[in-house]
């Protein structure tokens, strides 16, 4: 047995770390967004959303207390119980929950309100890392892929129901932990593929698209495959590749809301509308690219203020970075990130269990999903949705559920060594 | 196979950072497209001073008003200034100025705005206007200064300055920024919160070059000023003018009161000065110059002036006997000029003959009635009961206490009491004989023109009085209220108030026959303040028409000598001017006469 070091001297200090480093810097960042220069105003004035920001963050200090006391197995053990809360919370929040911009996905207690789609994704995590440990799940057969599958889509369902698109796109995420356990290239690649097609469609004329597909399927019969299988198979292809490539259309105006629309045409040309539907992006990437290579200077944005971005303190928090500390403040933050995911799929792949590996994919997968979307739809790479940036955006059922993902890797983490004396 | 998996996952993490570092590259660094539309959306967050209430007098005509000026202000870090010399000249300041007005501006925030030249009329503004936009970094802002149409009523009406730190420190509500206005004394001061209104935040789209380019989301965060609320005083605009025409070149007051309601109609304090000296640019400058001038026009003399009260008070005297029961209208008293001096041919009067006659020895005997009243053997300790009675009395007809005018600085004039006694003589040390000069308005007593204008009004109603007041209503944009007073019993019954008017409607056809005026009975009372070193302060209070009386009033006029002067004339011609609306052509000879006392070059 080895010996029983203290928690902390067994913890992945580089994780935690990087997670202080950008929280701090998010709040500093929420004051800047808040901060007018024609006022005194107080950092910790709980007028302020930095001021709140400080109790949010106050409280995550108390969550990782609690998870660093709880016993390592207690995760393991009730990830099937955890799991069935948050669902029954989901469920319920359609019923009595209160619409809030939209998004049916608040419970509303007082002053307090909290979202319980923010910590699905923790559970799902649990959920589906236990499952996969504890059978022997094998994910390149259909049943299976099937069968493992629904502990992501009915939570995602149930997010979509909500109106929350943004929260549910997140779930696609998971599909990084069931590519890591083995699901076929074949799902990943067809996945990858009908997304650029589908991207390229509102970018290339439909037209343009259809002719250069043929072209492309004709010169692959011409020069590799002369047999009678192969030349189906491209024609085939082809032909699905054509009926996405025409569906699009459908897809947009009935499938998707008008909103939704919106924000795909403003990725696709933001300048086309730029006071109406592009007025997002418009104004988030007038506000990045203004700052420069090394920025305004901190509280010194002029575009982040007075609601030119939207959701400024929330969903386009990564504005105020741009703006204030130019590319320079950007690519310090992007490489924080890029740390702490990269060494979130270390910690994981360290682990002696599997149920701690599957879950801290599971964890750099949804990582992943906000720093990707929320910046990517900031300078213009990704459509608007309404997602956080981790540790950065105001509020206080994000960061909580953010530091709950990583700490319990980290707890899990601590623990690696006695899996084995188990 | 599996295992390498894990080597693209990361790849694809970072791919994707990739990505996004070079799209901010492209952005950030390569296109200045950004940072021109950056520059073309600026916010400027402009301040709009909400207008000041106005000041209405009691018939609606405008005694304050506001009037555009403008502030140039000025952000240093901004500024840019390529030729310092023409830029001076344009402000018509020296260059020295120039540095040091900029120094200050940086001292108190590189980025903030700070007041560079305060206060341009709008005829200096609009030759500069085109010129200095020119100049980044300054700013001209847009507010008003009080106006006065006519240059009178300056200490009633106060004045509003900037504010101070003290009081920024104690404004928890942060209503108030620096460089902000507030009212300072008067009625300015006094109906503060009514005045001011709200202020508002104006959000407009500019360019870096400070070029207006339209209102910021159609005006959705910009927030409208609130107009402060119209003060209507109680003032006669008419009738405050003319009083100040009297009292010119005289040191003195005049309070002038509605008995029935407590509005003061005039309110004149000699000398004074001209409201529109302390609002605007000088403002400084002139106030330093007022505040050194020895006749103090800056001393509020109606309501922080102390005289002693004189004969007037030989009234009140009469009204506490007449209800302590001590004497009555028939009790006769000799003319014993032995104890104390008196003046004119008279003997054994009774009531209405002692106070026509202002007969001192009278009220001697009254006074000690009044002390001495028995109760007690010890004599020291029976004039301890009659004094605590007569303080009550005196307390009641507002003597030796602020009446609580609605203006700020009011002097509570002085009243011994039985305490007061105590300190200077020890406890029960003292009895009437000590006390006596009280008895005829002289000794320790102090009253203020104020009170003794309400005496007159307590005369007038015949046993109470409104708390005089200078503002009668609030009009706001869609409604106005009047401001509620309640009446003050003075504890003498009605029926003792008879013998005293009535022997004061003869002074007037008796030693104050200068006050006379045609179809209008007038009651009043001469009251001359004797001074060790100079000429006897002049004063006379009086209230008309005896029936139904309009209009209480006291005068006074410093070293002018006898009461039944030009302080009973001015007090006629006030009367006559208010009831009538104007003085009688046969009358003129007593302007003339008031016109040519120029009390003040004799000093």
């Amino acid at each position: 047995m080895r010996r029983q070091d203290g928690i902390w001297n067994r913890v992945d200090w580089l994780l935690i770390a990087v997670f202080f480093i950008l929280v701090i810097l998010g709040w500093l960042n929420i004051y800047a967004v808040v901060y007018d220069a024609e006022q005194e105003q107080n950092i910790f004035s709980f007028d302020l959303n930095s001021g709140k920001q400080l109790i949010w963050i106050a409280g995550s200090l108390v969550i990782i207390t609690a998870i660093m006391i709880l016993d390592y197995k207690f995760f393991d053990s009730f990830a099937y119980y955890i799991y069935a809360v948050v669902l029954v919370l989901l469920v319920l929040v359609l019923i009595v929950g209160t619409e809030i911009a939209g998004n049916q996905s608040w419970f509303v207690f007082g002053s307090v309100r909290l979202q319980p789609s923010e910590f699905a994704k923790f559970a799902t995590s649990l959920a589906i890392a236990k499952y996969f440990s504890s059978n022997n799940v094998r994910l390149d057969q259909f049943k299976e892929q099937i069968k493992s599958s629904l502990f992501v889509l009915v939570p995602m369902g149930l997010v979509i129901m909500q109106g929350d698109a943004g929260t549910a796109l997140v779930f696609i995420s998971f599909i990084l932990v069931y590519y890591r356990e083995g699901l076929p290239s074949f799902y990943v690649i067809t996945g990858l593929s009908a997304a650029i097609i589908f991207i390229l469609t509102l970018l290339v004329d439909q037209m343009y698209l259809s002719i250069g597909v043929i072209v492309l399927a004709t010169i692959i019969i011409v020069i590799n495959n002369k047999r009678l299988k192969n030349i189906g198979i491209t024609i085939l292809a082809a032909v699905i590749v054509i009926g996405v490539i025409q569906s699009v259309d459908y897809v947009i105006s009935d499938v998707l809301k008008p909103h939704q629309q919106n924000r795909l045409k403003a990725l696709v040309n933001p300048d086309a509308d730029p006071l109406g539907y592009g007025w997002n992006v418009t104004q988030s990437k007038i506000a990045i690219g203004s700052g420069g290579t090394f920025g305004k200077g901190f509280l010194e944005g002029t575009q982040t203020k007075f609601d030119f971005v939207p959701e400024q303190s929330t969903d386009f928090i990564f504005c105020t970075i741009g703006e204030e500390h130019g590319w320079a403040g950007s690519f310090v933050l992007i490489i924080l990130f890029l740390v702490l995911m990269v060494r979130i799929i270390v910690v994981a792949e360290r682990q002696k269990s599997n149920f701690a590996r599957i879950y801290g994919y599971a964890v750099a997968g949804i990582f992943f999903f906000h720093f990707g979307i929320n910046i990517g739809m900031t300078i213009g790479l990704f459509p608007v949705a309404g997602i956080p940036l981790p540790f950065f955006s105001y509020g206080g059922s994000s960061l909580w559920s953010f530091t709950i993902l990583l700490f319990v890797l980290i707890k899990l983490d601590a623990h690696r060594m006695q899996v084995l004396t188990r | 196979m599996i295992e390498n998996r894990k080597y693209i996952i990361q790849f694809l993490i970072v791919l994707v950072g990739i990505i996004f570092l070079v799209k901010l590259f492209s952005i950030q660094v390569m296109d200045s497209r950004y940072k021109l539309a950056a520059e073309n959306n600026v916010i400027n967050k402009v301040v709009q001073y909400p207008y000041r209430g106005l000041i209405l007098d009691r018939n609606h005509k405008i005694i304050v008003h506001n009037t555009p000026v403008y502030d140039i202000m000025v952000v240093p870090k901004e500024v840019n200034v390529p030729d310092t010399t023409v830029f001076c000249n344009l402000l018509n300041i020296t260059e020295e100025e120039f540095i040091a007005k900029t120094q200050k501006a940086k001292e108190y925030s590189y980025i903030k705005q700070s007041l560079f030249y305060p206060q341009l009329s709008n005829e200096e503004f609009a030759k500069i206007q085109t010129r200095l936009v020119e100049y980044q970094g300054f700013y001209p802002v847009a507010r008003t200064v009080r106006k006065y149409p006519e240059p009178v009523l300056a200490n009633g009406l106060g004045y509003i300055g900037e504010v101070s730190k003290r009081q920024l420190e104690r404004d928890t509500a942060n209503y108030y920024k620096q460089g902000d206005f507030i009212g300072i004394s008067g009625i300015e001061a006094a109906y503060e919160e009514e005045l001011r209104g709200k202020r508002g935040v104006k959000y407009k789209l500019v360019n870096v070059r400070g070029i207006e380019k339209g209102s910021f989301n159609d005006g959705k965060f910009d927030t409208l000023s609130v107009p402060g609320n119209n003060l209507v005083s109680t003032i006669d605009l008419e009738l405050q003018k003319y009083a100040e025409y009297l009292m010119k070149d005289k040191v003195g007051s005049i309070v002038a009161i509605e008995p029935t309601t407590g509005e003061i109609l005039a309110f004149v304090n000699s000398p004074s000065y001209d409201p529109n000296l302390l609002a605007g640019r000088n403002y400084s400058k002139n106030f330093g110059e007022l505040n050194k001038d020895t006749l103090k026009p800056l001393f509020n003399r109606p309501i922080m002036a102390q005289y002693r009260p004189g004969s007037v008070f030989k009234l009140v005297q009469s009204l506490i006997a007449l209800q302590e029961g001590v004497v009555t209208p028939s009790t006769r008293i000799a003319c014993n000029r032995g104890i104390i001096n008196c003046h004119g041919s008279h003997s054994n009067e009774d009531l209405h003959g002692a106070i026509k006659y202002s007969c001192n020895p009278y009220f001697y005997q009254t006074f000690k009635r009044i002390i001495q009243q028995g109760d007690l053997d010890d004599f020291n300790k029976d004039a301890r009961v009659g004094l605590t009675t007569w303080n009550r009395y005196l307390n009641d007809f507002g003597f030796g206490r602020k009446l609580g005018i609605d203006i700020p600085n009011e002097s509570p004039g002085l009243v011994p009491g039985p305490t007061y006694y105590d300190y200077y003589y020890q406890k029960d040390h003292w009895n009437f004989y000590t006390i006596y000069s009280l008895s005829i308005g002289e000794g320790e007593l102090l009253t203020t023109p104020l009170q003794v204008a309400n005496l007159a009004s307590i005369l007038a109603n015949r046993g109470y009085y409104i708390r005089p007041h200078m503002v009668k209503g609030i009009e706001t944009t869609d409604s106005y209220y009047k401001i509620q007073y309640e009446r003050q019993d003075t504890g003498i019954d009605s029926v003792h108030f008879t013998t005293v008017v009535d022997a004061m409607g003869e002074i007037v056809d008796g030693t104050a026959r200068v006050a006379r005026v045609k179809d209008i009975q007038i009651a009043g009372k001469t009251g001359t303040v004797q001074n060790k070193d100079s000429f006897d302060h002049s004063a006379f209070m009086a209230f008309a028409p005896k029936k139904n009386p309009q209009i209480a009033i006291s005068v006074y006029v410093e070293n002018a000598g006898w009461g039944g002067g030009v302080a009973a004339a001015i007090t006629g011609l006030l009367i006559e001017k208010y009831i009538k609306g104007e003085v009688a052509s046969n009358r003129a000879w007593v302007e003339n006469y008031v016109m040519t006392k120029a009390y003040l070059n004799n000093l």
